[in-house]
């Protein structure tokens, strides 16, 4: 470098000029502001109208609390089937080689692919009171669809993917080194699996369970079709809000909406903290020559 | 613990994996399994530990059926390739594992865990990293807290695959002879699987020479390096320059010079095409004739980095020839590439296998 010249760094080939990146720039956050923000800005703004009494008092009313405890019944059953489901699927596909082991992985996609009014159609189709199966329990004084166990179903069903899709590829990196090397220092199955297999999988594991709560809770599709919409009965959030928007309570139905959308904020806030665990805290030092001088 | 492997088969799928495999090993013996990849002997291994179950044959341990004890159950500690240490534990609990899965009735106190951890921490030198995660460590740590972890619930058999496979040259050295003496001192029956003779060689009572699935060679490191059973176990050892040529009513000849030989190293029972070994040291290069035993050959490269110069000649026969010559014996010879020598072994025990 000449001495005294001032030193300008040249600009590294590999950027783009300065026009192109303000460009990309303000697109990106252009879309974000008009599709995210604004919305947003815009649920809690209609929800607030007629003032923040009226946004209690549509939260308190008993058709909105019922479809707020059906909902929150619905994702503490799916959930929990949904990861216990998850594990045992994730086990199988990233553990053992067995005939259908691609069927079952491919399956997995189904309600990714499926639309969900197909998902709720399938159990109408399956257990309606027309159906042998579906009149049987009928007869038997259980009721499925248009009830509370139809919806569970139909939700249990639209998120079964989440947990499994999430273990799968971590289990599978992760091997079964760890797993064998608790069985040869003499653990059992279920010590192993307590404390070997699911601590490895634990960020993970909550990762998946966030994204399917947030499902379980927010699906409209599959639910509208088994859910027969008997208000205060089997009406969900979702469905709620729908009915209340058509009913023309609309500051009603940006009430509970809000209550929706502060879920996805949640929701995202913690997949945002989760998202840096699950990437496995693999900043293992290289082998450092200068650590192994004073050995043995 | 003494080991007895009565002809062990293993296929998976159609891949013949291991065939007709017999081994004894000796209570407090230490031996390699060694060999290629794909030769076998980690699933061997495997089998030994309980890992893997043989579709042929019997493991016994004190010449007592082990095929119907658990991994657990068996008494054995694994060293696994990668080390497979908890990476969500600390050193310390990495250790304690062992102990704390015990059954209440057997499970130690917490203090005496404590103790007994620390112990073996001192004893693999890594007391002052008990509270790291495997994470913070160097490779060789890894290993020896590995070890610590299988030494904890007290082993009677210590299997270790590749142990040293993943580490550079100079720890591997270190912890090669540490691992060696360690193994003195506690007496445990210890398996190691290695693609490395040299390990191998400098480290076991005996050396089990694998391929392919099957026992090439068992024996010390002296009788598989100087007394191999055959052309593999011969050119696996060490280098080796091999003479393809032909045993005519009894005597052997390459070209048209017939070797006399030492019939202690001839393996051939007729006659019939043969292979002829001969280590690069046992060679000698001349720049006459002498006698009936000196090839002719022409040096293409000379290399003279390390305690001896490798010296690469091509033979009449077209065969390539490597000859390894003491730095001084190499001036007084006067070589440069493209000098036409001969070749001559300097002792007559040639091996020779029947092909």
């Amino acid at each position: 470098m000449a001495a005294g010249g001032a030193y300008r760094p040249a600009r590294p080939a590999a950027l783009d000029p300065p026009a192109v990146r303000l460009v990309l720039i303000t697109i990106a956050l252009g879309f974000l502001g008009l599709f995210i923000f604004i919305p947003v800005i815009a649920v809690f703004a209609e929800a607030f109208r007629d003032g923040a009494e009226a946004y209690f008092a549509a939260i308190a009313d008993p058709e909105a609390r019922s479809a707020i405890r059906l909902t929150l019944m619905t994702a503490a059953i799916a959930v929990p089937l949904n990861v216990l489901f998850g594990l045992a699927a994730a086990l199988a596909i990233a553990r053992f080689e067995f005939p259908g082991k691609l069927a079952l992985s491919t399956l997995i996609d189904l309600p990714f692919v499926v639309s969900p009014v197909i998902g709720g159609m399938i159990f109408v189709l399956l257990l309606g009171v027309h159906t042998p199966i579906g009149g049987w329990l009928y007869d038997h004084g259980i009721k499925i669809i248009f009830a509370e166990p139809g919806i569970v179903l139909a939700t249990t069903f639209v998120t079964f993917p989440f947990v499994a899709r999430e273990l799968i590829p971590i289990m599978q990196a992760a091997g079964s080194d760890e797993e064998e090397a608790a069985l040869v220092l003499g653990a059992g199955g279920w010590q192993t699996f307590f404390r070997v297999t699911i601590p490895n999988v634990k960020w993970g594991l909550l990762y998946g369970m966030v994204l399917c709560n947030a499902r379980a809770m927010g699906d409209f599709g599959a639910v509208s079709v088994v859910s027969g919409h008997i208000r205060g009965q089997t009406v969900t959030m979702p469905l709620q809000v729908e009915i209340l928007y058509n009913d023309y309570h609309f500051a009603a139905a940006f009430a509970v909406s809000s209550l929706l959308t502060l879920l996805a904020i949640a929701t995202l806030a913690a997949k945002a903290l989760l998202t840096r665990r699950v990437a496995p805290a693999a900043s293992a030092r290289k082998d450092d020559p200068d650590e192994l001088r004073n050995f043995p | 613990m003494s080991i007895e492997l009565r002809n062990i088969g293993k296929s998976f799928g159609k891949v013949i994996v291991l065939q007709g495999v017999n081994l004894t090993v000796a209570t407090g013996e230490l031996v390699a399994l060694l060999g290629l990849s794909g030769s076998g002997k980690t699933t061997l291994l495997r089998i030994i530990a309980g890992l893997e179950t043989a579709d042929t044959g019997e493991v016994l341990f004190d010449g007592r059926a082990a095929d119907d004890r658990s991994v657990g159950d068996r008494g054995v500690g694994f060293v696994f390739q990668h080390y497979a240490l908890f990476r969500h534990m600390t050193v310390f609990e990495n250790v304690a594992f062992g102990l704390r899965v015990k059954r209440r009735s057997q499970r130690p106190a917490e203090h005496e865990i404590a103790r007994r951890v620390h112990d073996l921490l001192k004893l693999v030198q890594l007391d002052v990293m008990a509270e790291r995660y495997p994470s913070q460590l160097s490779g060789g740590q890894r290993q020896r807290v590995a070890l610590a972890r299988t030494l904890a619930v007290e082993p009677k058999l210590l299997l270790l695959d590749e142990p040293f496979g993943a580490l550079d040259a100079k720890v591997r050295q270190e912890l090669r002879r540490w691992l060696r003496r360690l193994h003195d001192e506690m007496g445990i029956t210890s398996v190691f699987v290695t693609h490395d003779q040299e390990e191998a060689m400098e480290l076991a009572d005996r050396v089990v020479v694998m391929n392919a699935g099957k026992i090439e060679q068992i024996g010390t490191a002296e009788e598989v390096y100087h007394h191999p059973a055959n052309a593999f176990v011969h050119n696996f050892l060490g280098n080796v320059n091999l003479f393809h040529g032909r045993i005519e009513s009894g005597r052997v000849f390459i070209g048209d010079t017939a070797v006399e030989i030492d019939t202690a190293y001839a393996h051939p029972a007729g006659d019939g095409n043969a292979i002829l070994a001969v280590r690069p040291h046992m060679l000698e290069i001349v720049t006459e004739p002498n006698g009936r035993q000196t090839f002719p050959a022409t040096v293409k490269n000379i290399n003279l980095a390390g305690p001896q110069v490798r010296i690469e000649l091509v033979a009449q026969s077209g065969d390539l020839v490597h000859v390894d010559l003491g730095h001084e014996r190499f001036k007084a010879h006067h070589l440069e590439v493209g000098s036409a020598v001969f070749i001559r072994p300097k002792e007559q025990k040639l091996f020779v296998y029947q092909i």
